[in-house]
């Protein structure tokens, strides 16, 4: 059996392309594409203010006007409202976390919570619990008392209680500690061996050549460079180019 | 003592319906972050469904119960109906559009309400098996009455169980704290608060049914209801359950001592209460700081009028003063209102426009005037000119003092502060009837002799509002001016450049009052009449409304309202008595049609091309 070639999945399972972005008169994506294959995990790597957010938020559905195509699993859901996305099984997990403060752990994940999905892992908050540990100990708890690590563990069990097949990571190294951050970077892998794919948005090209298969490099809204992650992290020249400060 | 505890005890009962109503409006607050107005027009309906529903089987116990379940559940789908046909398009909105969105609705409920059960105000039958009273310390007390005090707490049980027990519930906290994150972990905000539409409107139709045994079901229940349940939900802190229920137990009892000691003023007591509670707990008593920005009206630029703009408005005044050589003396009498109500809405303006403080209490200011003027006439005898003079000082001074409490506060508290500010005064001019005349009003209030003639008294009114307009444009393109916008855009940046916005935001609301008090001044002559309906809410509402068609970007464009607000109030009233229906619907329609108003498009349009 030989292997797709790298940067193009034949039957990806998130395609897109030409999209387009705007807030008020500004064009924040001037024309993205990218692809994410089944069990796959790409990064989206690129500068700050280059469109990681706007890109996943607008796949979500939650940019205010876009343009594009956008196909999940065969099916067109560029036109579509982010809860009916959700529905189809993606799942997203801003940067910002937006942990629900006044819900207790257990009330967030309910939230999340949808009917199992064939085809993706099936999620309950005991495994839930056993893949972030941390959380076990604070099932009563108000988000306005948690850490920011405790935080990001709960968004992203939350979002999984939805049972995805295709994780939308924003930034989720950002601003957590070196231990976190592993932590962070193991779930991702263990969510890849469950069979879950994953575009997740970086500026952090170590946290992403730990995780990731692939690399979009975007720049001024649109993506300059994909190919390999181990072939991003070889070649200094375009890393220069497109992710130096 | 006996007789004390017995006045307690029926502030209870008041206190229960209150929360039940009030519950209701914190809850679609809470979540849709839009103060529903209808929410006392769905209480009345709730009242009036009961009514016929117990008329009809209301003779035993379970067709009583029964039919109050069911003018819930009626006024519930209403509301339901309501969310889907008119809020879901405004959430994004301004909440200047959202106020005036739900009180289009409040006017199509009162004319469809009369049209359905007609004007007279309906008695109902009492509950059965709880016609009697009971014994306590010898007084007696309606059983009825003591099943109501059971209900309220009650009520807060079930609903505390249905937020934090049961999935609906928590999906609706999490929406109400981030409703796109919700939406983007699979719930559908749209369906949600439907169903939040529906509780909500239900319990406010469940607090109308009940008291069809208590008092007689009648027209004025919708305003009455709403601006007591605002009154127990700012006071109680939006959103909050527990608050309203701490907030209507403390108005019940402040309402049944109240009218022991000041009968003469209870309803400003529970508006002073309020007030005080604002000041000292700007969050209300439960309730919790909001990060979301208050909306300002508009944020596009109120812009400079350019030459020909001048040369327009000159040739405008002009043609205006010639009016009365060309046509009879009833288009004079319409002329001059008109022009008064120009000046009324652009005072207003200078609030909204300029300052991004949308005032649902505009009509205090204007009333003030007028009562000013005609008490000085009547308890003096002071001629015309200085009873004219005197409009604008009243007024002013009356909005230097409410604007102080006021601008303490923005967005949406700010709307209610200024609401209950012209409750207070209406309620003065209502109740206080040895000095204000109360519902009789104060007549006679007419022009001395040498402005008596229609077409004088127009020249005089055109020539006192042209002049104070210039006055306001001209402040509205001076530095206070450009303080102010900056303060409306934002209020952090201006602070931190050295603008001290409370302070302008002070000095706006008191200009605006004089010039609305020389508005009133003028219409009380105009008139020979002053009535406490002059300040009523829906005065204020009308000075919005003429903002909202002539669109709040321009300067020009509150002077277009009220001319066209004029004219086809005056056209149309005359032609038939669903006046109020028919300005529900054009609201209605005009809010979701042109959120920009109409000047709003056309320089959209021009912009354009």
């Amino acid at each position: 059996m030989t292997p797709p070639a790298p940067h193009t999945p034949s039957d990806p399972l998130l395609r897109v392309e030409g999209l387009q972005v705007w807030y008020g008169h500004a064009h924040i994506l001037t024309g993205v594409d990218l692809t994410v294959g089944r069990g796959e995990v790409v990064a989206l790597i690129g500068r700050n203010g280059a469109g990681k957010t706007t890109t996943l938020k607008a796949i979500m559905g939650l940019a205010e006007s876009r343009r594009g195509n956008v196909t999940f699993d065969g099916r067109p859901i560029g036109t579509l409202p982010p809860h009916a996305i959700a529905r189809l099984g993606l799942g997203y997990v801003p940067e910002d976390r937006r942990i629900f403060a006044d819900l207790t752990v257990d009330e967030n994940l309910e939230v999340g919570r949808q009917p199992p999905r064939p085809g993706a892992p099936h999620w309950t908050p005991d495994r839930l619990f056993a893949l972030f540990p941390n959380l076990a100990a604070m099932r009563g708890r108000r988000g306005t008392r948690m850490s920011g690590g405790e935080q990001q563990m709960l968004t992203l069990a939350r979002t999984l209680m939805g049972n995805p097949t295709l994780l939308l990571l924003d930034e989720p190294s950002e601003g957590l500690a070196p231990i976190i951050v592993r932590q962070m970077a193991d779930a991702v892998r263990r969510l890849k061996a469950e069979g879950l794919s994953v575009l997740v948005s970086e500026q952090n090209t170590s946290f992403a050549a730990a995780v990731a298969d692939r690399a979009s490099v975007l720049e001024k809204g649109q993506v300059r460079w994909s190919g390999r992650m181990a072939d991003l992290m070889a070649d200094e020249a375009v890393r220069r180019t497109y992710l130096a400060v | 003592m006996s007789f004390l505890l017995v006045q307690a005890l029926s502030g209870l009962a008041t206190a229960a319906t209150l929360f039940l109503v009030s519950s209701g409006l914190t809850i679609v607050f809470g979540v849709t972050r839009i103060v529903n107005f209808a929410h006392g027009s769905l209480c009345m309906i709730g009242a009036y469904l009961g009514w016929s529903l117990i008329e009809r089987f209301g003779g035993s116990v379970g067709g009583f119960w029964g039919s109050v379940a069911l003018a819930s559940l009626g006024a519930g789908a209403l509301g339901a109906a309501m969310e889907v046909g008119l809020l879901r398009r405004l959430y994004r909105s301004p909440e200047l559009f959202q106020l005036l969105g739900t009180f289009g609705v409040v006017l199509v409920a009162q004319d469809a309400v009369a049209w359905v059960w007609g004007p007279e105000d309906l008695m109902g039958r009492r509950a059965p098996g709880l016609k009697g009273s009971v014994d306590i310390l010898g007084q007696p007390f309606p059983l009825y009455d003591l099943v109501l005090i059971g209900l309220g707490p009650l009520v807060l049980g079930l609903l505390w169980l249905l937020f934090t027990r049961t999935r609906w519930g928590v999906l609706v906290r999490a929406a109400t704290q981030d409703r796109d994150m919700a939406s983007a972990l699979g719930v559908d905000p749209a369906r949600l608060f439907t169903g939040v539409l529906f509780l909500g409107s239900a319990l406010a139709g469940l607090g109308g049914a009940l008291q069809v045994p208590r008092e007689a079901v009648n027209l004025h229940m919708d305003m009455a209801m709403i601006v007591e349940a605002f009154v127990v939900v700012v006071v109680g802190g939006m959103g909050s359950l527990t608050g309203a229920f701490l907030a209507a137990l403390l108005i019940g009892q402040l309402q049944a001592f109240g009218i022991l000691v000041f009968p003469q003023i209870t309803l400003v007591l529970v508006f002073l209460f309020m007030a005080v509670v604002l000041v000292l707990r700007p969050h209300g008593l439960m309730g919790r700081a909001e990060d979301a920005p208050p909306a300002a009206a508009a944020a596009a630029p109120v812009l400079r009028l350019g030459n020909r703009g001048g040369w327009i408005a000159l040739a405008l005044l002009a043609l205006l003063a010639t009016a009365p050589l060309l046509v009879g003396d009833y288009a004079v009498i319409v002329l001059t209102e008109m022009v008064i109500l120009a000046l009324f809405a652009a005072s207003l303006h200078v609030l909204i426009g300029l300052g991004g403080l949308v005032s649902f209490g505009h009509a205090a200011y204007f009333g003030l005037g007028a009562y000013g003027a005609a008490l000085l006439v009547r308890h003096l005898g002071a001629p015309m000119p200085l009873a004219l003079a005197a409009a604008p000082l009243v007024a002013g001074l009356g909005a230097l003092i409410a604007g102080w409490f006021c601008v303490r506060r923005s967005g949406l508290y700010f709307a209610m502060l200024t609401l209950a500010f012209a409750q207070i005064t209406w309620s003065v001019a209502f109740q206080w009837s040895g000095f204000t005349g109360g519902d009789n009003g104060l007549l006679g209030i007419w022009p001395s002799a040498w402005a008596s003639g229609k077409a004088v008294y127009y020249w005089l009114t055109l020539a006192l509002c042209a002049g104070a307009l210039a006055l306001l444009r001209r402040a509205a393109f001076a530095p206070f001016g450009y303080a102010l916008r900056a303060g409306r855009d934002s209020a952090l940046r201006a602070e931190s450049v050295g603008i001290d916005v409370r302070r302008h935001q002070w000095c706006a609301f008191a200009l605006a009052g004089s010039a609305a008090g020389l508005a009133g001044g003028l219409y009380a002559f105009a008139k020979g009449s002053v009535f406490p309906t002059l300040m009523a809410v829906s005065v204020s509402v009308d000075a919005l409304v003429m903002i909202l068609l002539g669109g709040v970007q321009t300067v020009s464009g509150p002077l277009a309202g009220a001319a066209l607000f004029h004219l086809l109030e005056s056209q149309v009233m005359r032609a038939t008595d669903l006046w109020r229906l028919l300005l529900g619907l054009t609201i209605v329609a005009l809010v979701l049609l042109f959120p920009r108003g109409i000047v709003g498009v056309l320089s959209n349009r021009r912009e354009r091309s």
